[in-house]
């Protein structure tokens, strides 16, 4: 999803608008019919070698294998958590995916209900049900900290290409900062945390114009007076 | 269709009692993203008809047992408000709300891809604020919007209009007058892009020839319609780039 190397003029198209009738194929959300490519969903136009396909603007988030996502535990069975990650589906953190070691029945010792995990997809088959562990580097239970959510096709927005705007807001602003595929973002930092959410929700407002690094990075700047450009650098 | 009036719904140069020729619809407006709520939502009025659209989901299906393993199920619940017709409208479902809930469901599942989300439920709310006849075509049109807005897969957006017979003339887009008094009705949406028929419907009583010319203009004004739709969805996220810069 997160291909965009030809920027091309940036057009929305809704569903069942022709997308190409030269012979290209069909990229993600777009479908053939009669050797045409059609968009279907609402979305940006997005070509790619010789694939059209759409970027969607909104829509569910739908989880993938490998995705990082931010979950809230929703109900506990004995042997498994139900997790609520956005998705149409509820998602099972079964105990042989979490990093202790759980007896039979004492799930509730380790994760409540209203507790906020870091998760990983484990496997989406093709009736979607949904797999999720947290036995991954840097998984864990999120204490402490702001939750921010925002639609999922914006969080590529807060990655930036190959992550830097992210990076940039944590070198400037000294934050953790972990973001889910889902379009959870978690915040945790000092007097500076505020600044960080609201860069976030600057990219979250402004996703669809260009320079966004450049301007959110001058925000956080202007919002960090006393802080020397030299000691960003930490973390 | 039912009852009688001295009324000349069509004139002798067949100007309607609404200032319409036969073959003309009423004015559509339609706004997309309305609610901040639901997942998607639209707002659509078609002369005197005020319809109000939203979707949420894909999500879990309940109750469970109407969960189909191997695509998505589309719930559509129809509703007019008890102040959208000139005498109270009795809240809740009836046999009408019902039907209407049914072929609107079963029109948008031909375009919605839901073969995407098995087990999941797409739920599609249509609220009808004020009715001057044709609002189950308002209703779908307004849905098929909400659905787009909300970012669900579909192959293609779908129009609705209804045409019909008063006077002894085939008339596109009834209104009230004509609706209550005329001898036929015909609703009828199309997928644009085929021209495939998802919803057709008939009360009344018409000629084959006259059916005919009446499914032509409704095809044409479905057309139109469907332009609305498409310039609706694209304006919402045309304002919101401009907001964005403005920022």
């Amino acid at each position: 999803m997160e291909k965009r190397n030809a920027r091309h003029a940036r057009e929305i198209v809704v569903p069942g608008d022709l997308l190409d009738d030269s012979g290209m194929t069909a990229g993600n959300n777009a479908y053939v019919r009669d050797g045409k490519v059609y968009a279907g969903i609402l979305g940006v136009k997005n070509v790619y070698h010789d694939a059209v396909g759409v970027i969607p603007l909104g829509g569910r988030y739908m989880p993938t294998t490998g995705d990082t996502v931010i979950g809230i535990i929703e109900d506990i069975g004995p042997s498994n958590w139900l997790v609520d990650i956005n998705a149409p589906y509820p998602a099972p953190l079964h105990v042989n995916e979490v990093p202790w070691k759980v007896e039979f029945g004492d799930t509730s010792k380790y994760l409540n209900i209203g507790n906020v995990v870091m998760l990983k997809v484990l496997m989406v088959d093709e009736s979607k049900k949904i797999q999720v562990t947290m036995k991954d580097s840097g998984l864990r239970r999120i204490e402490g900290g702001q939750l921010i959510e925002m639609p999922h096709s914006k969080v590529s927005r807060v990655i930036g290409k190959s992550g830097s705007m992210i990076q940039m807001i944590k070198n400037l602003t000294d934050c953790r900062i972990f973001v889910g595929q889902n379009g959870r973002i978690w915040v945790d930092g000092d007097e500076n945390a505020e600044t960080a959410v609201e860069a976030i929700k600057i990219i979250e407002n402004e996703a669809q114009s260009s320079n966004l690094t450049e301007r959110v990075e001058n925000f956080i700047k202007k919002r960090l007076p006393q802080k020397k450009e030299d000691d960003g650098e930490g973390y | 269709m039912s009852g009688h009036t001295d009324m000349v719904l069509v004139d002798k140069k067949g100007m309607r009692i609404d200032g319409r020729k036969t073959n003309e619809h009423r004015p559509v407006h339609i706004e997309a993203g309305v609610l901040s709520n639901a997942d998607g939502s639209a707002y659509l009025e078609i002369g005197k008809n005020k319809v109000l659209a939203a979707v949420y989901g894909p999500r879990e299906c309940h109750p469970r047992h109407l969960q189909d393993p191997t695509k998505a199920i589309i719930q559509c619940k129809y509703n007019m408000q008890a102040f959208s017709v000139s005498d109270r409208k009795r809240p809740g479902p009836d046999r009408r709300s019902i039907e209407i809930s049914k072929i609107t469901a079963e029109a948008l599942e031909k375009v919605v891809l839901t073969e995407l989300y098995p087990r999941a439920s797409i739920d599609v709310y249509i609220e009808v604020l004020q009715a001057n006849a044709g609002t189950r075509c308002a209703g779908l049109t307004a849905a098929s919007v909400a659905l787009a807005d909300a970012g669900i897969p579909m192959r293609d957006i779908v129009p609705a209009v209804a045409a019909g017979k008063a006077d002894g003339h085939v008339l596109l887009d009834l209104n009230k007058e004509e609706d209550n008094y005329g001898e036929a009705d015909v609703p009828l949406a199309i997928v644009p892009s085929t021209d495939e028929i998802v919803l057709l419907q008939m009360d009344g009583n018409m000629t084959r020839k006259e059916f005919d010319k009446a499914i032509d203009m409704a095809f044409g004004a479905c057309h139109e319609i469907y332009d609305i739709q498409k310039a609706a969805l694209k304006e919402r996220y045309a304002v919101s780039k401009e907001d964005d810069g403005d920022e």
